[in-house]
């Protein structure tokens, strides 16, 4: 391939590059070609080129394309000039390749590629080189620019025209990639085809938008037509040369990403045996279905193409691939619903985010996932075209021309099908699509409920022997018992926690540990968002079919049979029924997995080895279900460990491409936590019966302490906990189903062999090297000997644990008893022995991190005096303190920390959840309590135009440690009046984060957003968050071609807040690994020195920061540490409101104890500097930017450790090459290009009168999508000078004409009213801050404007005051977490108003499904409500009677008409009194609660003690 | 789990004690046992720390901070609190052999650094721990243990709290243990040092029952070194651990020091307890009818006050040379989680203000010399004195002219505190001995310069906790464990 993608090297791998983009097409629905509609889809292209991206080099683009109907007239004439006639247009194929650039061995590479065509029984008609102009593209994309060349393949005799000769052509493709590729890896050189077809080409390539039109000159001839064509627009996270990885693939545009892509590619290999095709002589020729070297798109589009071409129409294989939710919905057919439920059996989803454009050259369509998340609209004109694209106002069309605006719904699909001449609905193709086969026909074969297969075997309960010691055998703990199973037991919820971990990772732990925790969780940021699983449940689901799944090609064959289960987790009954299975459809066969514990690990491998040959030789025998069990331990035999029996299975048989045929049970027991179940479906089992755990609560309710809950209720609850927990986790990489996790490996392995690794858990990434079967062995038997050595003291009671209390015997911590009250000493007097003491039990006394595995490769030689070393004044100017929200701790310890931070000049950071503007001002005694980072959340509580403009740094943060892909929730309990009012929000009301930004679902999202705060605040800094994981370097990468100043690594240890303790534990890496893959990887990318990197996770001392230095970063957070200074005694309880020591909590009483001061963190960060100081002196460094990256002065430390010893750290000592021309520290600005936009073009002059005078403005511009947040760089000119308050209304009233870009009028402040005529892209109205939104269609559009969309997705997301009326349709979630903004609309799509906390939301129209989800404040009233639409878990369907709020709503509607000329709002207005009753009023239970108690005792809300409710 | 505000919510109850009054009639135990709902709530109080500084057992600005035995107290409390008291007991004797030994006499650095004592009165961890205890023998959890012989014997010498701690545990892990005692009953001072009323005699019998029916060996009456050389246990046992105490009495170098009437305190109180017991063997003192001086403030001083009412003596004072500590801790300078330093009223104190009306302390106080007649000690003269800092910075006691005062006096008792382990078995094995004339040896290795011996408690320590006793002993064990067989299950 014409891969330039450097290669694996240090920690950057190139598995993990990300793409996303913009993307589009035209099509002529009549079929009728031209070369405007190629013009026109260049232009949509171009106009969609700030989405995609540019790296170092500006002139390189990341890649763009079109796919376009073969040519037949254009190449007939070309081909007769070469000297050789085409036959007629469908006898002959076009290949379009990126062959080598030498003649030589591009010969060799023709050579090849006409033997396998003659091989396949076609024949060469010519070749044909394609012209091209290199002038404008970039020299990185030119130095490894392949030859491009043509060929014309003639259909041979025996082969039909059509899909036939397709087939052909993709034998041929297969096998010429096969043969060729590998051979090119050996030469250095390139061979790629885009696309060999005889009904479509490709041309594409590592180009910008705007350079596609010249650089191929084909494109520019006005013989070259086609009816259809599209276009992408990539925008990468890497900045590395590569022509191929540019859209279209041969049949899709994606703009997306596939989180289950691991997954997806091991099933499509795992199933590859049991596949049989008539349509192919031989259809292993065509294996692998899946290049792995390909991004997740190309692999997509491999299987895509896999499942077309072996007899299915593109809209069917897109269905397999992308089914809309089904399970939950009940408002799609039967059919349908069969249709699916069969697809699901047979194929996992493709999970994640998705706008896909496919088309075969004659159909073209797109399609979206089902959450929904990337954009895509589309024009109907008069004229017969349809335009869809990522954005509306890609091209210019007259308002006349437009017979429909439309959008792409979640999980919908839009097709026009050239031949037939017409658009096909979505519900025609499905409905066509799935009355193909008699589906519940073969359901009812195929599939079986857990409640009608009866094995006949009753159960009994074959008892456990001593439950003690079956406990401690397999390693359960006390802290287990009680504050994992226990409470999922009575709560039903996976239990949360706080203050992050402090305890050594599994592999530096002296402790045996469950081999689940080498494994850490992999969790979606910047180029795919997490989804919530809670309020957006109508996308999840955790149903898996357990047994065979059959042939995919072959869907009838009626051998294969599953039971569909609801979730993973069985009963000790359900597995009963399970294991004794022996009948036509299901056979199941039990096998072993214990093993003779003293023997060891080759006893352990031998038992290893029986597993896979006794599965083996059952499947071969017939079964269909395998059980492996690990029931009967005793004194001599132990468990191997759950995950290595199963993962391994799953991947032995995976090798044998027999995976398919198999469904893997585990009953063991070992699971007990989330973790545990998450890693063991992550690496292939289907179905858990957790027996000993469920013993464990069945022994809790028999011992009484059930809190009155009987066993059943109990074991309930807890599957239920685990179900919940395990959605969570997998809904944080932003995958929706379990189907498609099973087997998915979304994780990283630390500290484990690569042997291991390869062979048990293959594919997954581990970087560091570690133990192997050796000590996985010694693990166990450690646990055994726990449990069954006579003469152990502690045999009759369990093991302590301590993962979250620091208790001695159990993890060590560095949080301790020692540690702490050293500290607090030490910052409290000021006193540097003190800290000395402290820091040296930090650094010295245990290994607690991968920095205690390094040391200082000091030469004496180097040494200076300190003196000359960087002063701690300066020093200190480099350190933050950590994002903690008021809220989530005290007003006194919030603004503690900001004094000290802005005494030191160094920096605080406010966290989520808005500041007191009162802060914004110097306190008499010149102290600031002004938080110089300012967080933008998802939650953006608080975020104001006012809020923003008051920062130095806008921090958005993305993940955070401790909770990665999670949102938050600070439960009504703590929200007290002043919090509320800093948030906009309701007292009392709980306050839900959704877990991604809904603004960012993709990179170039995030570069949006970046521009937006940057507008808002354009003398801010604007840093990104992100938390540490496997690719976090090249989506650092990603970012910082979007543009951020600063780029935050955040260590999954670090964390201050509650969070589940799945999270906390188990999600994320140490900062050493993020940090040091971040550093790595934008150094290879020559990116570094555009963006300042930070990092944080638990840094407690010089030495550390000192570490991270050299790994990478520039600038330090801390958290723990100053909350330690503070007074915080780590009592893990902050998510309870009961901090004894006043930080964090609300209550009054307990805050009198607050006993911090700004000195104690003063001093800490001054001893932390100090203790910089001397390290820096003695290596020779006088200051931190000379020491940024010095990896070399850091080496490997020697221990005695017995499985530490075993880690190879030189990944993270490694150096990438680079020239010296390459910075490796921030030493440029990066451009933001606001000179660009129109409000500094032309804005900001004309409306000078008003900022400098207040004097009213008027204007009316024209606008086009490529004007990007439009209004609020005016708006934040405004705020600064008027503060809060803004101007007076109207003052500035700006009408615009055209279709707004996105983000128009984001934060616009009071005093604006942006009035928009035609319409708007996503995220209008973003954080609006009192201004007033006016949208309607254009002057002589003959539409109705009630009917169609007029703007799009995320409309007024966290918009906290000001007004809008929206004449049209909205996209998806509108008015997502708004709290105050009053809004008129007529008709808006999914998820409506979720999370909203404040407001008044009026939609005279339809609502899109799972409306109101996670809504606990504001309002709603939507005229002729359907109530199926509605999330009703919170909120209450009400009428309209209060005749006072009649009259508000009235003149809301009245408002609208005046401002927009509504039709719509005029026929209500009309007839008012009959409207009245068709209204619904939607409102959050408590809210209403909170609402009314405010009326009836307005006194008892204003102290805030009453409010406070216990928490549980 | 339903008691996050415990410490909120309920206030902090005091262990019941027989009034005063009542008390003093007889020699049986203070403390009363309290109703289990009572207990239930005090353990309730318990914040369950994510760092529970109560189980550190660390050591801060020079005293002891947290359990030395790293007692799970946040477990059991919470087990107390959902009732669950057989759980609780096995979670206590995870780290504790000896709770009802503790639970009498551990002055509780553990309620020291309780986090609730952060803003107001720690959690009463001591009681809960007594009726936990309690509970368990009442209830007949406590039983014998059972291990599989490993072949190894090892020696103990000396049953006080170090001793019997690592008899228990090696017993535990399968040797054979046998115990040498040159007393005639076993606990060493838990038998002889503490009086009747805070652990009464029986409770250590039914330990030491225990014990034996485990296994474990006891010898009485045999003192090693000298007739019976130490040398003879080394070449006799796989190894040997010396748990010999820190016994030699400090005494005061004043005139008079040597009258018939000046005792040390353990003499005293060894002769009382043995009869109570009913034995009689010409140790005994008493103090009827007399008046009674007892030099020094720690908790044997009060001993002795205790028993000197009990016994009905004249008048008692007890004479205390450092300055009365404050009612609270100085938060400035003895911060939480340290050893709080604060004036607490004992039991011996409270007795005697229930008598007389007075607290018998008398601080800043230094004997100058004792005057008597016909060698029978007559009179204490006193000065009182200031805490001054010198030259080199250390803190002396000046005297104030014109303070001096002349105490009545017909018994003098110094419970002074100790100097050391007594001489006889280091000298004969030869072990080196650290600055302080303890026998030397790292904490958490215990082996002497001598092979196969090992060393524990306070004859390593130097005067110190039952605790540490109790801790040395069990990690002792560990060591010698680790030596006879390579590795240890002892935690």
């Amino acid at each position: 391939m014409n891969n330039a993608l450097p290669k694996k090297q240090g920690l950057y791998d190139p598995a993990f590059e990300h793409d996303a983009c913009g993307m589009g097409f035209v099509v002529n629905i009549k079929g009728d070609k031209s070369h405007d509609v190629i013009e026109d889809a260049l232009t949509v292209l171009e106009n969609l080129s700030h989405r995609g991206a540019s790296g170092a080099d500006e002139n390189t683009g990341d890649g763009a394309g079109i796919m376009l109907q073969l040519p037949h007239g254009f190449f007939k004439r070309e081909c007769q000039v070469l000297g050789f006639d085409l036959p007629e247009s469908g006898d002959y194929g076009v290949g379009m390749i990126f062959a080598h650039r030498y003649d030589d061995f591009r010969k060799t590479q023709m050579g090849i590629f006409t033997r396998i065509i003659e091989e396949e029984g076609q024949h060469i008609l010519g070749w044909r080189e394609v012209p091209i102009d290199k002038c404008t593209i970039g020299e990185s994309a030119q130095a490894v620019m392949p030859y491009f060349i043509q060929v014309f393949i003639g259909r041979g005799l025996g082969t039909e025209d059509g899909m036939d000769f397709e087939r052909k052509l993709y034998v041929i493709r297969k096998r010429a990639e096969k043969v060729i590729i590998p051979m090119c890896e050996e030469k250095g050189g390139a061979f790629y085809i885009t696309s060999l077809s005889s009904k479509t080409i490709v041309y594409k390539g590592m180009l910008t938008a705007e350079q596609l039109r010249n650089f191929y000159l084909d494109l520019s001839d006005l013989d070259f037509t086609s009816a259809l064509a599209m276009v992408h627009s990539r925008f990468s996270t890497n900045t590395f040369p590569s022509w191929e990885r540019a859209h279209p693939n041969r049949f899709i545009v994606h703009n997306g990403e596939i989180n289950t892509i691991r997954g997806n590619v091991n099933w499509m290999k795992a199933r590859q045996k049991v596949i049989e095709s008539n349509l192919f002589d031989d259809i292993t020729k065509v294996y692998p279905v899946i290049d792995e070297s390909g991004s997740d798109s190309a692999m997509f589009d491999n299987c895509l193409e896999f499942l077309h071409l072996t007899g299915r129409s593109l809209p069917h294989s897109i269905m397999m691939m992308i089914p809309e939710p089904w399970e939950n919905n009940e408002l799609i057919s039967a059919e349908r619903r069969e249709f699916y439920r069969f697809n699901n059996f047979i194929m996992e989803p493709w999970d994640g985010p998705a706008a896909i454009g496919f088309s075969d050259g004659v159909i073209i369509g797109g399609v979206l996932d089902r959450n929904g998340l990337r954009p895509a609209r589309y024009y109907i004109t008069n004229d017969d075209r349809v335009i869809l694209a990522s954005e509306v106002g890609v091209i210019d069309i007259k308002p006349d021309n437009v017979k429909y605006k439309g959008r792409l719904e979640p999980g919908k699909m839009l097709l026009i099908d050239t031949a037939a001449q017409r658009i096909v609905s979505d519900e025609e193709i499905k409905t066509n699509v799935a009355q193909l086969h008699p589906y519940q026909k073969w359901n009812q074969q195929h599939i079986a409920s857990m409640e009608n297969i009866q094995s006949g075997m009753n159960y009994e309960d074959p008892g456990l022997g001593d439950i003690l010691q079956q406990q401690k055998v397999f390693g359960y703990t006390f802290e287990d018992i009680e504050q994992t199973i226990r409470p999922m037991a009575l709560r039903g919820e996976d239990p949360v926690g706080s203050m992050g971990m402090d305890s050594p990772l599994a592999v530096l732990s002296e402790q045996p540990q469950m081999l689940y925790l080498y494994f850490k969780q992999l969790f979606a940021q910047v180029t795919n968002p997490p989804i919530d699983g809670i309020r957006e449940e109508i996308v999840t689901s955790s149903s898996l079919p357990l047994g065979n799944t059959g042939n995919l090609l072959d869907p009838g064959r009626s051998n294969s049979a599953c039971i569909l289960l609801e979730h993973p987790i069985l009963t000790d009954e359900q597995l009963n029924n399970i294991r004794h299975l022996d009948n036509t459809r299901f056979k199941t066969t039990t096998i072993s997995i214990l093993y003779k514990v003293n023997d060891g690990a080759r006893s352990m491998n031998r038992s290893l080895e029986r597993v896979f040959r006794e599965a083996d030789s059952a499947i071969r025998e017939g079964s269909n279900i395998i059980v492996l069990s690990d029931r009967g331990a005793n004194e001599n035999l132990a468990p191997i460990p759950a995950l290595l029996a199963a993962a391994g299975l799953h991947h032995y048989l995976t090798r044998k491409e027999i995976r398919t045929n198999v469904g893997i049970v585990l009953e063991s027991g070992e699971p007990r936590e989330v973790h545990h179940f998450c890693t063991l479906i992550g690496y292939g089992v289907t179905a858990i019966n957790p027996y000993l755990c469920l013993a464990t609560v069945k022994q809790i309710c028999e011992q009484g302490q059930s809190e009155g809950l009987n066993y059943e209720a109990a074991q309930k609850h807890y599957v239920k906990a685990a179900v919940k927990g395990m959605l969570k986790v997998l809904t944080k990489m932003g995958i929706s189903t379990m189907r498609s996790y099973h087997g998915a490996q979304i994780f990283e392995a630390v500290g484990l062999s690569q042997e291991l690794v390869d062979k048990y858990f293959t594919m997954t990434p581990s970087r560091l090297e570690g133990i192997g079967l050796e000590e996985i062995a010694e693990e166990s038997k450690m646990r055994h000997d726990s449990a069954f050595i006579e003469n152990n003291p502690t045999r009759d009671t369990l093991e302590i644990g301590g993962y979250f209390q620091c208790k001695d015997n159990g993890e060590i911590h560095m949080y301790n008893p020692e540690t702490i009250y050293l500290l607090q000493r030490a910052c409290r007097e000021a006193n540097y022995d003190l800290y000395k003491e402290f820091s040296h039990l930090i650094n010295e006394d245990k290994i607690y991190t991968l920095r205690s595995m390094l040391e200082f490769n000091i030469n004496p030689g180097d040494t200076i005096p300190i003196e000359e070393v960087e002063s701690v004044d300066s020093i200190v100017k480099r350190f933050r303190t950590g994002a903690m929200s008021y809220g989530s701790i005290s007003k006194e310890a919030h603004e503690c920390l900001a004094i000290a931070m802005n005494r030191l000049g160094g920096k605080s950071n406010c966290g989520e959840g808005g500041e007191d503007p009162a802060r914004y001002y110097p306190d008499k005694n010149g102290d600031s309590r002004n938080s110089a980072i300012k967080q933008v959340a998802s939650g953006r509580f608080g975020v104001t135009s006012n809020y923003l403009v008051h920062a130095q740094e806008l921090q958005i943060k993305m993940a955070q440690g401790a909770k990665p892909g999670e949102g938050g929730q600070l439960p009504g309990g703590k929200v007290f009046p002043a919090i509320a009012k800093v948030r906009h929000s309701t007292p009392g009301v709980d306050l839900i984060s959704p877990p991604p930004h809904h603004d960012i679902y993709s990179i170039e999202d995030l570069g949006e957003l970046i521009h937006d705060l940057k507008n808002a605040n354009q003398h801010a800094d604007i840093s990104v968050k992100l938390a540490a994981e496997v690719g976090v370097g090249t989506i650092a990468a990603g970012v910082a071609k979007g543009k951020a100043d600063v780029i935050l690594i955040s260590g999954y240890d670090g964390g201050t807040g509650a969070s589940p303790r799945t999270s906390i534990r188990n999600a994320g890496l140490p900062w050493e690994l993020g940090l040091t893959e971040v550093h790595q990887t934008l150094v290879l990318n020559r990116l570094r020195d555009r963006v300042a990197l930070e990092t944080d996770g638990k840094l407690l001392s010089g030495r550390d920061v000192v570490i991270a230095a050299m790994l990478g970063a520039e600038e330090f957070g801390f958290a723990t540490a100053p909350l330690i200074t503070l007074g915080c005694v780590m009592m893990r309880v902050c998510n309870l409101n009961t901090c004894p020591v006043g930080i964090a909590t609300q209550d009054e009483e307990l805050r009198r104890n607050f006993a911090g001061k700004p000195e104690h963190v003063e001093n800490f960060m001054r001893f932390v500097a100090q203790e910089m100081r001397e390290i820096m002196a003695r290596l020779g460094f006088r200051t931190i930017r000379e020491m940024v990256g010095r990896t070399d002065k850091l080496r490997q430390k020697e221990v005695k450790h017995w499985k530490a010893s075993r880690l190879n750290l030189a990944a993270l000592l490694y150096q990438p090459y680079a020239g010296s021309d390459v910075g490796r520290s921030k030493t440029k600005a990066q451009n933001h290009m606001l000179e660009k936009a129109l409000d500094v073009r032309k804005l900001i002059r004309m409306c000078q009168p008003a900022l400098q005078d207040t004097k009213p403005i008027r204007a009316k511009l024209k606008i086009n999508n490529v004007d990007r947040v439009v209004g609020t760089l005016i708006g934040s000119e405004i705020t600064k000078k008027y503060g809060e308050d803004g101007l007076p209304e109207d003052t500035l009233k700006l009408t615009f004409v055209g279709s707004a870009g996105q983000s128009f009028g984001a934060f616009t402040p009071r005093g604006m009213t942006l009035e928009l005529e035609g319409d708007a892209n996503d995220y209008i109205g973003k954080g609006l801050s009192g201004s007033k939104v006016i949208v309607y269609p254009p002057h002589g559009s003959v539409l109705k404007a009630e009917d169609n969309i007029i703007v799009g997705n995320v409309a007024f997301y966290g918009a906290t005051s000001g007004e809008a009326y929206i004449n049209g349709i909205a996209g998806e979630r509108f008015c997502v977490r708004n709290s105050g903004l009053q809004a008129v609309v007529e008709g808006v799509g999914d998820h409506g108003c979720e999370y909203m906390t404040g407001g008044r939301v009026i939609i005279l129209g339809k609502t899109g499904r799972n409306f109101a989800a996670g809504m606990s404040g504001g309002i709603a009233y939507v005229l002729d409500f359907d109530a199926k639409l509605c999330n009703q878990s919170m909120v209450l369907l009400e009428k309209l009677t209060d005749p006072e709020e009649i009259k508000e709503v009235e003149e809301s509607v009245r408002r609208h008409v005046y401002y927009t000329d509504s039709s719509l709002g005029r026929q209500v207005l009309n007839r008012w009194e009959q409207y009245v009753p068709r209204f619904t009023r939607i409102i959050p239970v408590e809210y209403k609660r909170i609402l009314e108690n405010e009326i009836r005792e307005q006194s008892r809300i204003s102290t805030e003690s009453n409010i406070y409710r216990d928490p549980v | 789990m339903g008691k996050t505000t415990g410490f909120l919510k309920y206030p902090r109850i005091e262990p019941n004690k027989r009034p005063p009054e009542e008390r003093l009639q007889d020699w049986g135990e203070i403390r009363l046992q309290q109703d289990l709902v009572t207990i239930s709530l005090q353990g309730a109080r318990c914040m369950n720390c994510g760092v529970p500084f109560c189980h550190g057992g660390v050591v801060l600005n020079g005293s002891v901070s947290g359990c030395p035995l790293h007692n799970l107290i946040p477990e059991w409390n919470e087990l107390v609190y959902r009732g669950q008291w057989k759980e609780a007991y096995h979670r206590l004797i995870r780290t504790n052999p000896f709770p009802e030994f503790t639970s009498r006499v551990c002055p509780a650095p553990c309620e020291g650094s309780c986090t609730v004592g952060y803003a107001w009165d720690p959690v009463s961890i001591n009681n809960i721990e007594y009726e936990i205890i309690e509970k368990a023998f009442a209830e007949g959890w406590v039983q014998p243990t059972s291990s599989k012989p490993s072949g190894y014997q090892v020696a103990v010498v000396g049953s006080g709290p170090a001793g019997l701690s690592a008899a228990y545990y090696l017993n535990a892990v399968g040797h054979e243990v046998t115990v040498f005692e040159r007393d005639d009953r076993p606990g060493g001072l838990m038998m002889y040092g503490i009086p009747n009323m805070k652990l009464d005699k029986n409770v250590v019998n039914r330990r030491i029952d225990l014990m034996r029916a485990s296994g474990i060996k006891f010898t009485f009456n045999t003192e090693i070194g000298g007739e019976l050389p130490v040398q003879q246990l080394v070449s006799g046992f796989d190894a040997v651990v010396l748990c010999g105490g820190a016994g030699k009495a400090r005494t005061l170098p004043v005139e008079g020091a040597d009258l018939i009437g000046v005792y040390f305190a353990m003499d005293y109180l060894r002769g009382n307890t043995i009869s109570i017991l009913g034995g009689n063997d010409g140790s005994y003192i008493t103090a009827v009818g007399k008046n009674v001086i007892v030099i020094g403030g720690g908790d044997t001083g009060t001993d002795c006050v205790a028993t000197a009412l009990r016994q009905d003596c004249k008048s008692v004072h007890q004479f205390e040379i450092l300055p009365k500590p404050p009612e609270k801790r100085i938060k400035t300078s003895n911060p939480w989680p340290e050893w709080p330093r604060k004036q607490k009223t004992d039991y011996g104190q409270a007795e005697a203000i229930s008598i007389s009306g007075q607290d018998p302390r008398h601080y800043l106080i230094s004997t100058k010399k004792i005057i008597g007649s016909q060698d029978h000690v007559q009179k204490v003269h006193t000065v009182n004195v200031n805490w001054v800092r010198n030259a080199s910075g250390q803190m002396q006691p000046v005297e104030i002219p014109g303070t001096e005062k002349v105490w009545p006096a017909d018994l003098v008792l110094l419970a002074l505190g100790f100097n050391g382990p007594e001489d006889i078995l280091p000298e004969e094995l030869k072990l080196d001995r650290d600055a302080n004339g303890n026998v030397q040896a790292d904490f958490g290795k215990f082996e002497t310069n001598v092979d196969k011996v090992f060393v524990a408690g306070d004859m390593r320590r130097g005067q110190s906790l039952v605790v540490w006793a109790i801790q040395e002993g069990k990690l002792a064990a560990r060591e010698v464990d680790k030596y006879l067989t390579g590795s240890s299950f002892i935690k």
